[in-house]
């Protein structure tokens, strides 16, 4: 893996329907000034930037890499742009650990960001060409089939989404950066809210957020000088696949499978759900919560939806998912990974605040995009590996 | 409601009016383009200037007081149809508007775009709201000389376009070809055997380039679906159903719409049979199947088709 990396700053800009109040180079610097000030930097510390969104067509801004260059302190400096649909997040901030790792930089800023409230992530998601008919509309539409074929392969009972979705927005209660905070969300609550696509109703999806996150990674020196406790890089990871081709798995998708095994290897980790001690989970839909405990290998195939039934996925279960509120609580898309990310750091830190799970020393980060094609992963840990 | 008058009284070339020293400092920096309040004995600032403190009856302070010109909204009364002698022959609103270091607000008209006679007031109009005036260009010392005020520019626009030319490549438009008479058409793979429809000249499993033709039927099975309760154009009724069909004789799956029966009937291993627009309508485009209609065929066993989801 190269030489240590450390996460050493993180900030978050609170995620809202819509920051009128701020450009999107106000928004990108309001994370990143934060991420500096955890990590007790200034802008001229930084050797380089790396950010990332979500594709062009969300706001119609054509290499941001460029536009945000000089807002984000990177005059004379390298910068440049990841992009890998709704992972994004997870893979700018792996490519950022790779400049450290490689041993090219001693500090390096990550961003990644979404203003949802200036663009149409549907629309953006479902233009087609000449040659094909896309009839799915939006995200929701793509996943709800692949929901609906896991239901059936493991049958799990119909209200398994349902527990997810109060899960998560409890969790939310307790992060001051969360979008979604519904007092006394409950069972009844999320069931009485429409289908838009059938199996997934209204409260099983993600809210549409703007809002950007960012991280300062270190290597070994600078992680030691930085005033408040690193988060140990463990291993990082990405595959992908194809979004249609014979023999695909599209519920439990091999990318996904092979990603988390590779990363488990370099973290020395052989049984994730008793050696993880908190996951931050890419969950947009409340389905992928069993989905991924089974693609990640927290269970086996089909076990998934007892898992989260039996409560152990809570935030005083013996792994919690998403105790930030996650993805179904705030979602800048192209952020939504680097966030999952940034709270696995923060918890290994022990900076999580109110949702902080007591003593994690080691997390998981995860997100995944398109299709369910792009998958990015790390494990982060209080101590140096 | 209003009618043509039948008797007018008007005064002959209109009243005259001494403004006096404060509202005639007023006035004359108004017609310079400046807006100004005159400070009161307890060190408030009242715009527009009078020459005492309305609160106390005291006189004022001779200190005049560049304030705004940008100010605050406090209240505002929404003009669905305008009249005649409004400001504005749009819908507008009268607003009292508190220029920035100024401790009054004064009453203009403030101008929120186009709007449709009769419309409702903007959802972003509220107190609080940041606007600025307009200035006449040729001013004369009234308070006319402001033509109304605006919001301060929060938002612009950014029409974006791309222009592209696409070509389809040898694999798609072979398919579109075949789909243009009616054939479904696919590739084997030579490596691992399977049939991928639409064919794009390789397996992307194996990695090779794939050439022999196979024409699959245009029944299959529904292997899943979405039951979507959101419009969408290019679908017959909402709610409609979007489905995964596995055609007769291939090993891939593709999307389409199924129809012909209650959204809430559809079932994992349904019969389904494409629907074609009729002939004279076909292109080279999967537009020429309509949809997936129900066969009167047994429902195919999940385990038969779990592995194509």
């Amino acid at each position: 893996m190269g030489e240590p990396c450390a996460v050493i700053g993180v900030g978050q800009t609170a995620y809202r329907t819509r920051r009128r109040d701020v450009s999107i180079a106000g928004l990108v610097r309001e994370a990143a000034a934060r991420a500096l000030e955890d990590a007790g930097l200034t802008w001229k510390d930084i050797d380089a930037v790396v950010i990332g969104k979500a594709p062009d067509l969300f706001e119609g801004v054509v290499m941001p890499e460029a536009y945000l260059a000089d807002a984000l302190g990177a005059r004379g400096k390298p910068v440049m742009r990841v992009h890998t649909a709704g992972s994004v997040g997870g893979s700018t901030a792996i490519v950022a650990a790779s400049l450290i790792q490689a041993g090219v930089h001693d500090r390096v800023l990550t961003v990644a960001w979404e203003k949802q409230s200036e663009s149409n992530a549907t629309w953006a998601l479902t233009v087609s060409g000449p040659f094909s008919t896309s009839l799915v509309v939006g995200a929701g539409g793509y996943f709800a089939p692949h929901i609906r074929a896991y239901m059936r392969r493991s049958g799990a009972p119909a209200h398994i989404g349902t527990l997810v979705a109060v899960k998560d927005r409890l969790n939310a209660l307790k992060n001051p950066y969360a979008h979604l905070k519904i007092p006394g969300i409950s069972r009844e609550m999320v069931e009485s809210t429409p289908m838009l696509w059938e199996p997934i109703r209204y409260l099983e999806t993600c809210p549409s957020s703007d809002g950007a996150c960012a991280m300062v990674l270190a290597g070994e020196r600078a992680a030691r000088r930085a005033p408040h406790p690193p988060a140990w890089v463990h291993g990082t990871a990405m595959r992908s696949e194809p979004i249609f081709f014979a023999g695909r798995d599209a519920v439990n998708p091999r990318a996904g499978r092979d990603c988390a095994a590779d990363v488990y290897r370099q973290a020395g980790i052989t049984d994730p759900r008793r050696e993880i001690d908190v996951a931050e989970v890419y969950v947009p839909f409340s389905w992928y919560e069993p989905m991924w405990l089974e693609n990640l290998g927290f269970c086996g195939e089909g076990e998934g939806w007892k898992l989260t039934e039996s409560g152990a996925t809570a935030l005083d279960g013996d792994i919690p998912w998403n105790a930030s509120g996650g993805v179904l609580s705030s979602n800048p898309i192209g952020a939504s990974g680097m966030i999952r990310f940034a709270e696995a750091a923060l918890q290994v830190r022990g900076m999580a605040g109110e949702h902080q799970v007591d003593g994690a020393r080691r997390a998981l980060g995860h997100a995944y995009g398109g299709g369910a094609q792009f998958f990015s992963m790390w494990i982060v840990g209080s101590d140096k590996p | 409601m209003s009618s043509e008058p039948n008797h007018v009284v008007e005064f002959p070339g209109g009243y005259t009016r001494s403004v006096g020293p404060v509202i005639g400092r007023f006035l004359t920096e108004l017609r310079d383009g400046r807006l100004v309040g005159v400070r009161t004995a307890d060190g408030r600032v009242l715009v527009p200037p009078t020459e005492y403190d309305p609160e106390t009856g005291e006189a004022v302070t001779g200190e005049f007081v560049e304030v705004g010109p940008a100010g605050t909204v406090t209240s505002w009364s929404w003009v669905p149809r305008p009249r005649p002698a409004h400001p504005l022959d749009r819908p507008f609103a009268w607003a009292l508007i508190r220029p920035d270091g100024a401790d009054t607000a004064l009453l203009h008209a403030l101008d929120l775009g186009e709007f449709e006679e009769g419309a409702d007031p903007p959802r972003y109009l509220k107190a609080g709201l940041r606007v600025r005036p307009k200035w006449r260009a040729e001013r004369t010392g009234g308070i006319g000389d402001i033509a109304c005020f605006r919001p301060e520019v929060t938002m612009i626009n950014a029409p974006t376009r791309l222009e592209y030319r696409l070509r389809g490549g040898r694999a798609l438009d072979r398919f579109l070809a075949g789909i243009a008479e009616g054939r479904i058409l696919g590739h084997r793979c030579p490596v691992c055997g399977q049939v991928i429809v639409p064919m794009k000249g390789l397996c992307p499993r194996d990695g090779v380039p794939t050439s022999e033709e196979v024409e699959v039927a245009d029944t299959g099975t529904v292997t899943t679906f979405a039951v979507n309760n959101l419009p969408d154009p290019r679908a017959p009724d909402v709610p409609f159903v979007s489905a995964y069909v596995l055609l007769d004789g291939a090993d891939l799956t593709m999307l389409a719409l199924v129809a012909g029966i209650p959204a809430d009937q559809v079932r994992i291993g349904m019969r389904v049979k494409a629907v074609w627009r009729p002939r004279e309508e076909w292109g080279p485009t999967l537009d020429n199947i309509k949809w997936f209609e129900p066969l009167d065929e047994p429902d195919v066993l999940f385990e038969r088709i779990k592995d194509y989801v």
